[in-house]
């Protein structure tokens, strides 16, 4: 066991890990930081998606021991300064993106990324890049919808003639 | 997963050196050797990260030739080699989804040789040169069978020298579940000639197909294939696919590789 520090949601933490300690156990176990969620625990499902250093991982497929000194955001560093929900977590809720909401850390840290590099995506590309976030409960229309709409774009259409 | 160290040097020199210690590894992107370990599949006794070693990232041309470095995430060579090579680009965009992208690495993939894998079609199609810490070594010469490479204890990629082709593609059938390809083909057309490289399809892990290649340096276009087969023998069998599904997908998918090469 060493110690190990590393930025997390802009604050600087430390808490103990062994080589084989995972980045997703790290901020569950080691910082308590149980937004992220483990679903498969294989690289497949993106429950598991944090920022290092602004970039979407799977952090169930990286040690935590190779993010040292890395800027990590999760889960928890996504609502606004004073608690509010961000303009994206509020779009989930408002179009019903999430039902039991296991995959809905994953998914919005995916689609947080996703806005950062196309501010305003088609529903082809949401779709596309979402590709490793896995859902079984929306179907995943809702959370297409939620992400399109977070991104200020009308969706009153979207989805009409498939329903 | 079973304990080890973890070691993360920031030269090849220091990398070289720890990996000469006994039951010593190298990890890149982890998104290929993590799962193993979860699987205890392999139990080293250290781990040295590459992840921290500048030289091995980037991508550059060198006069008729794309060299990047083997700690090249997928999704730095999706954005960083699309204007000299854009057959490559597409290609490292199609791996995985954009998580993978951001961790997996061109060194990893190629060390790795999953037959399944999309960049060794890539690397074999355009005869690249394999750099190590030690030697240079022709891409007919390193994929030696599946997960299979000339690559020896302790001695790690540290770039690929990719030739640039006239006009390229990658077309690949991938596996919906996993994203891997089910059969990919890599066509890449020089002045010199053609070179096809198929990956997913067959037990031996990438492969070139030298009759379609003979048939697109006489005319490269589809309808040069149309006659052409490769044999079901040695093709991968398993849930997703037949040999014969397989060998079928080879035709389809170098068609159409050249078809969006063209
Ligand atoms: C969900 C998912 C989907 C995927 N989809 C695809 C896909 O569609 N197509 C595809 O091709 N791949 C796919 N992959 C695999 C991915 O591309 C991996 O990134 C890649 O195969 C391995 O690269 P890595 O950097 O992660 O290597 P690691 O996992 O770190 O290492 C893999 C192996 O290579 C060795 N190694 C690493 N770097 C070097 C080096 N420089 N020199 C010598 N040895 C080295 C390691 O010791 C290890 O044995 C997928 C992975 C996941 C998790
Ligand atoms: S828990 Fe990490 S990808 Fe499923
Ligand atoms: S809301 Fe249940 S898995 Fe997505």
């Amino acid at each position: 066991m060493t110690r190990l520090s590393m930025k997390v949601n802009g604050r600087t933490v430390s808490a103990e890990a062994e080589g084989r300690t995972l980045l997703s156990a790290f901020l569950r176990q080691g910082l308590g930081l149980t937004g992220t969620h483990v679903g498969c625990d294989t690289g497949q499902c993106g429950a598991c998606v944090v920022h290092v250093d602004g970039k979407p991982v799977k952090s169930c497929n990286v040690l935590a021991m190779d993010t040292a000194d890395a800027e990590v955001t999760t889960i928890e560093g996504m609502a606004n300064a004073d608690g509010s929900l961000s303009v994206l977590q509020q779009a989930f809720q408002d179009h019903h993106g999430l039902q039991c909401g296991f995959c809905t850390p994953g998914m919005v840290m995916s689609a947080a990324a996703l806005l950062e590099e196309n501010p305003t995506p088609s529903e082809a590309e949401i779709r596309h890049y979402l590709e490793g976030n896995i859902c079984r409960c929306t179907g995943y229309h809702n959370i297409v919808k939620a992400v399109m709409a977070a991104s200020g774009q009308d969706v009153s259409q979207l989805g009409v003639a498939a329903e | 997963m079973y304990a080890f160290d973890f070691v993360k040097p920031s030269s090849i020199d220091d990398a070289v050196k720890a990996l000469s210690a006994e039951g010593a590894q190298p990890i890149a992107g982890g998104q290929t050797l993590i799962p193993t370990l979860k699987a205890r599949l392999n139990a080293p006794e250290t781990l040295v990260s590459l992840t921290g070693i500048a030289e091995l990232k980037g991508v550059c041309r060198d006069g008729d030739v794309l060299v990047i470095g083997a700690g090249t995430s997928h999704a730095a060579v999706a954005r960083d080699a699309a204007a000299e090579f854009p057959g490559l680009a597409a290609l490292a965009l199609q791996i995985g989804d954009p998580a993978v992208r951001n961790r997996g690495t061109l060194g990893g993939s190629i060390a790795n040789n999953d037959p399944a894998a999309c960049y060794p079609a890539a690397v074999l199609a355009t005869g690249a040169t394999v750099v190590t810490d030690r030697r240079e070594i022709a891409a007919d010469d390193f994929f030696q069978g599946m997960f299979t490479t000339a690559l020896e204890e302790g001695e790690i990629v540290t770039s690929v020298r990719f030739p640039i082709p006239e006009v390229s593609a990658y077309a690949k059938f991938a596996q919906p579940a996993s994203r891997f390809a089910l059969t990919g083909v890599f066509v890449a057309k020089f002045a010199e000639g053609v070179r096809v490289a198929v990956t997913g399809a067959s037990e031996d892990g990438v492969f070139r197909w030298t009759e379609a290649e003979e048939a697109l340096v006489r005319s490269f276009a589809p309808e040069a294939l149309a006659d052409l087969r490769v044999p079901d023998g040695g093709m991968i069998n398993d849930l997703h696919g037949t040999p014969a599904y397989r060998a079928h997908l080879v035709g389809v998918m170098t068609r159409r590789a050249v078809k969006a090469a063209s």
